[in-house]
């Protein structure tokens, strides 16, 4: 399914945000776990996320690191902060805001077919 | 994996990494996670069974364009496009170990500079003494410009010969100025003799271009070396501008802020701060040009670009005053002056476009616009001549107008010649190059000029 960019650039920052409340991680496997929640609707470009990161670092939302682990490969780690945390907390009331809106209009409006539901990709 | 498959996966992600070092947004951390991205994504899709090239090319097509990619980075990071105004941020150059010792050594010239100013002054020639001024003027470009030769010379490795040559030569010049009697006098009501302006103005141009043999490291006989002189001379003038303006403020500020406490800080400002503050500008501006010359954009030949349309409107507008008006110019004292000083002007504009000239360029507006302002600038000097030298029969030479005069020639025969190959260029009959050539070849002649001004002409004129 195609996600205009402006949902995806909205859906960005709160995704990461959601992601690393769970726990440290680093871009690849950040991009991975948001294609699996997505059920593989969301499409990133891989290197964009990467900017992202570094915006949120830089509003001080997550910190990083480099780690090495032993005979692996060097690799930057994100950590969400307790201000990311209060953002992502923010963004969350937000969205739901907006989702509660939409719910609202789609029951509303008789003009539009209902979604077909098929195969549980809702 | 084969061994084989292997290498050539690691010679594309060596390709790859490389394209992306090329960008200045994307720092050396920034590509190393993407490279880290990258090889996940691959693995993956080899885990998925595609072969080698197939993950590769997949993996770069995710990761997204380039262009796109810089575009992201620039925005996010937009301080990178003008970053390194201050300090190299990754010398990741096997020089390395020498630029870090280059910001010491740099601040040890610089504080050399200022020390060589108050020097004197403990040995009893006291910066406000009537009876030093003299001192002062005529060695005004011995305090800073050692030092500064003396950095080019550790910079550039300079051998012994030419650190040799150099210290000889800022020898002679110190003996010129300090032995001749050039300004004896101790009545303080007395001009300063002609023959001291002189010194103090020409020996500084005389050691500038024997710095100049430090910066080409000796190299002084190559072209190109001195056309890398002339465009440091012409970023140095602009950087020292721009600290003097700073340090204009920094002194504006200290004088406010201790009057406002009682504290009178002139002794202070005029003692230390100004004259300390411009010898080491002169280190630094030199060392900024230096470590920034492949970062920013040459301004000299920016403001060439914006002033040469303009100075050849103007000159062409005087020169139609002159025809409409039919009245000769009027040769007042200071005249001849005005016009070395236009002549200097017009000759350096020409210097700096030609400094950031591509050899190789076709002909343009700019050239031909060029020409104009250098057969401008040669037809109102042949007028003021023509005027002048019925003056100078009449009441003979004395050293301000030979020095004048014999400077004027110089830069007439410099521009005439100019025009000349300008010429040819313009009509397409003549390289670019040769016109480059000139320029460079032309520069002994200022510091024979200025040389013989120094030491020539003050026992020539009797020390008048």
């Amino acid at each position: 399914m195609y996600i205009t960019k402006d949902l995806v650039a909205a859906s960005a920052t709160p995704l990461v945000l959601g992601i690393l409340a769970d726990g440290e991680s680093y871009g690849y496997a950040i991009l991975k776990q948001v294609n699996e929640l997505s059920g593989g609707n969301l499409e990133w470009t891989d290197g964009l996320l990467y900017p992202l990161l570094h915006r949120l670092e830089r509003l001080g939302h997550v910190e990083s690191d480099w780690q090495s682990p032993e005979g692996g490969r060097r690799r930057k780690y994100y950590r969400i902060t307790a201000q990311g945390r209060a953002e992502l907390a923010e963004q969350r009331r937000q969205w739901a805001a907006v989702v509660d809106a939409l719910h609202g209009v789609w029951s509303r409006t008789a003009v539009l077919p209902p979604i077909a539901l098929e195969g549980g990709t809702a | 994996m084969t061994v084989d498959s292997n290498e050539r996966l690691e010679s594309q992600i060596g390709e790859w990494r490389s394209y992306m070092r090329r960008r200045r947004e994307l720092h050396k951390t920034d590509a190393e996670e993407l490279e880290d991205h990258l090889r996940d994504r691959i693995t993956e899709l080899h885990e998925a069974g595609l072969s080698d090239d197939e993950a590769f090319l997949i993996a770069v097509k995710r990761m997204g364009s380039l262009d796109e990619l810089s575009r992201e980075f620039a925005r996010e990071h937009s301080e990178r496009l003008w970053k390194q105004l201050v300090l190299p941020a990754e010398p990741d150059a096997p020089a390395a170990a020498r630029t870090r010792r280059e910001l010491p050594v740099m601040i040890l010239c610089a504080a050399l500079a200022a020390l060589a100013v108050k020097l004197p002054g403990w040995l009893g020639a006291s910066m406000d003494d009537d009876d030093s001024a003299s001192f002062y003027l005529r060695n005004l470009s011995l305090f800073a410009l050692p030092p500064l030769a003396g950095y080019f010379c550790w910079q550039r490795r300079a051998g012994w010969r030419t650190i040799a040559a150099v210290a000889a030569l800022f020898v002679v010049g110190a003996v010129a100025a300090n032995a001749y009697p050039l300004g004896g006098s101790t009545d303080p009501e007395d001009e300063p003799t002609q023959s001291l302006v002189l010194t103090a103005i020409h020996l500084p141009l005389a050691l500038w271009l024997v710095v100049g043999i430090a910066y080409t490291g000796g190299q002084w006989r190559s072209d190109r070396r001195r056309m890398d002189f002339i465009r440091f001379t012409g970023e140095w003038f602009i950087y020292f501008s721009l600290l003097g303006m700073g340090g204009g403020v920094l002194t504006a500020f200290t004088a406010g802020v201790f009057n406002a406490i009682d504290i009178d800080p002139e002794d202070f400002i005029s003692q230390w701060l100004l004259p300390c503050g411009a010898a080491a500008a002169v280190i630094v501006a030199a060392w900024l040009v230096e470590a920034k010359q492949s970062v920013i954009e040459n301004m000299a030949p920016v403001l060439t670009r914006v002033f040469t349309p303009l100075f050849a409107v103007v000159l062409l507008a005087f020169l139609g005053g002159v025809v409409w008006t039919a009245r000769g110019i009027d040769v007042e004292r200071d005249a001849l002056i005005l016009f070395d000083l236009l002549l200097v002007v017009v000759l350096g504009m020409l210097l700096y476009s030609i400094s950031a000239r591509d050899p190789a360029a076709p002909v343009g507006l700019f050239d031909r616009m060029q020409f104009v302002l250098v057969v401008s600038a040669l037809v109102i000097d042949a007028l003021v001549l023509a005027a002048i030298t019925g003056r100078i029969t009449t009441w003979g030479f004395t050293p301000n107008k030979t020095a004048a005069l014999g400077e004027n020639l110089i830069l007439l025969a410099n521009l005439g010649w100019s025009a000349w190959l300008l010429i040819g260029f313009v009509r397409g009959r003549m390289p670019f190059a040769r016109m480059e050539r000139w320029q460079t070849s032309y520069v002994p002649v200022y510091a024979a000029w200025a040389w013989a001004v120094v030491l020539l002409f003050p026992p020539l004129f009797g020390f008048e």
